[in-house]
């Protein structure tokens, strides 16, 4: 098990409770997809294994989170160093006001990596892995900014590469790309689970079924269904996740 | 056709009203420059007055005007861009920065006179500073804080909350998210609050009247505790104080004055493009 939650909930400052009694199992080297409709909680927990959310108006949290069985909540945690091991892409491709090296080195550089060629090997690595780095090569000082969406979104898949994370989260990487690049990111996704434990909120559920190894149904803060993909899509146990994947609701 | 003439006239009537606005501007630089002109020479920048200030040159007020500017400089900008970065990126919403924000909004509408007068009463007599340049720049530095800190912090709101959601998630802390993100996109924004504030504080009479302005010293100050003459304090004893004061002086220490306040402006710019250019946008 590369991430266990264990009765897991959270509740923001204004009363909503995002997320129930979770009980999770992520396995490493797999895309793990957490889907359903809108407001169920996903980015939420997202947020929470990376403590990203401990930048949001977090009132009540219970229940425990493990990556390789360490508490992250923990206090002696290393959120800095927790949040280079489990790198985020999110939905709308934001790239910092840099050039596309800087890009990438941003995250080393500040975890003390100074040496020119650690630095060079890693931009080259990292945009390999998230097939850009044809399109780029040549242009690595340009202004990050001047890329086409899809290379962006593809420039931040990279930059959480460059750190060489062990967990990667993606929060609807692809809900802004047309359908060339997302089969771009899909594709790299599939490459990269060999190395990484790859945990991905889909854009549709089209894109759920295509990419889970195992999926996980998330309502109103619920976990309904969680098991493997294959089986989920074609014969949910859940009553819930039948309708919602066939269209009946959400 | 008839919309092409509606939209031809509501321009012309646009590009004459935005005319009417400069004009104003143009023909009080225009004046002053044709006045002051003719005063303008190497001794008149250069040389002390003499003769009653009535012949001679400007130089000491010139110095001392650079000098409240730096002396302003020194305590406002630290101190301004500090609390534009805490208000802005570490203060929580709450009853305390509510106050502090509407002290800011209101310290900004003082007369400038009022400003005088308590840096009179606290550096002059309560600390002992007396008149001098180090009572002046406090006095001007309080009255210019209020527009650093609110330009600045201006200026850092609106870079994008994305960048510091995305650094921290990258393993910044918040403080090198502000040092390396955060500060640098601001930082064009921020250099025009200061100088806008200096600009204001190398211009004013009535702060640095009680607080730091000879009306006449032939010498240049040599230390903070020193008063000092001044361009606009100058200008405004030559005007005013002086019987028979040949105008053309009048118009010249406008002129520097004038001068003086454009230049820091662009240099502004100049510093504001610098910084775009580096970024690459
Ligand atoms: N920072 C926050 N402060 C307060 N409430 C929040 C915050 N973030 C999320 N919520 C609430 O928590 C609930 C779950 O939101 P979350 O974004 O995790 O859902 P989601 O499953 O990702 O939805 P979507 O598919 O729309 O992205 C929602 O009701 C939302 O309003
Ligand atoms: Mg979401």
């Amino acid at each position: 098990m590369k991430i266990v939650i264990e009765n897991f909930s959270l509740q923001y400052q204004d009363g909503t409770e995002s997320l129930r009694n979770i009980n999770l199992e992520i396995l490493p080297n797999a895309v793990t997809v957490l889907f359903g409709p809108a407001g169920g909680g996903k980015s939420s927990l997202l947020r929470c294994l990376n403590r990203l959310n401990d930048l949001a108006d977090v009132q009540k949290m219970a229940g425990r989170i493990l990556i390789d069985g360490q508490d992250i909540f923990e206090p002696k945690t290393d959120v800095t160093a927790l949040r280079r091991k489990v790198g985020m892409v999110f939905a709308r491709p934001v790239v910092l006001p840099m050039s596309i090296r800087q890009n990438l080195t941003y995250g080393l550089e500040l975890a003390g990596e100074r040496r020119p060629s650690k630095l060079d090997e890693a931009v080259k690595r990292s945009l390999q892995q998230a097939a850009l780095w044809e399109e780029v090569h040549d242009r690595l000082d340009d202004p990050a900014i001047a890329l086409s969406g899809g290379q962006q979104q593809r420039l931040c898949l990279a930059r959480s590469l460059a750190l060489q994370p062990e967990i990667i989260l993606l929060d609807e990487p692809t809900s802004g790309l047309d359908p060339i690049s997302t089969g771009k990111v899909e594709a790299s996704l599939q490459e990269l689970k060999k190395d990484y434990t790859i945990i991905l909120v889909p854009h549709s559920v089209q894109q759920a079924a295509r990419t889970a190894d195992y999926a996980a149904f998330f309502l109103q803060g619920e976990l309904v269904e969680y098991g493997d993909g294959k089986e989920l899509f074609t014969s949910p146990k859940e009553k819930r996740t039948e309708d919602y994947i066939t269209g009946r609701f959400g | 056709m008839n919309r092409n003439l509606v939209q031809r006239l509501g321009f012309g009537l646009l590009s004459t009203v935005a005319f009417l606005t400069v004009l104003p501007i143009l023909l009080i630089l225009g004046y002053i420059i044709t006045q002051g002109a003719p005063a303008i020479s190497w001794e008149f920048i250069t040389a002390m007055p003499y003769g009653g200030m009535r012949s001679g040159g400007i130089w000491p007020a010139i110095v001392g005007t650079f000098y409240l500017t730096v002396g302003t400089a020194i305590f406002s900008v630290p101190l301004g861009v500090a609390a534009a970065i805490y208000l802005s990126e570490y203060a929580a919403d709450n009853t305390l920065t509510r106050i502090i924000r509407l002290a800011i909004i209101n310290l900004s509408g003082i007369p400038s006179v009022v400003y005088g007068l308590f840096g009179l009463g606290l550096f002059v007599f309560f600390l002992k500073f007396g008149t001098s340049i180090l009572s002046a720049s406090l006095t001007l530095s309080i009255m210019t804080l209020p527009v650093i800190i609110s330009t600045s912090e201006e200026a850092l709101r609106a870079v994008p909350q994305a960048f510091r959601t995305v650094s921290i998630s990258v393993g910044a802390t918040r403080w090198q998210t502000i040092r390396r993100i955060v500060l640098p996109e601001a930082l064009p924004g921020i250099i025009t609050g200061i100088i806008l504030g200096l600009n204001r504080a190398a211009g004013e009479t009535a702060p640095i009247l009680f607080t730091g302005a000879a009306f006449f010293l032939p010498r240049l100050p040599g230390s903070p505790f020193d008063a000092t003459m001044a361009l606009p304090y100058h200008l405004f004893v030559i005007s005013t104080q002086i019987p028979e004061m040949p105008f053309q002086i009048q118009y010249g220490t406008a002129l520097v004055l004038i001068t003086f306040v454009l230049t820091m402006n662009m240099l502004a710019n100049f510093i504001r493009s610098r910084a775009r250019a580096r970024r690459q946008w």
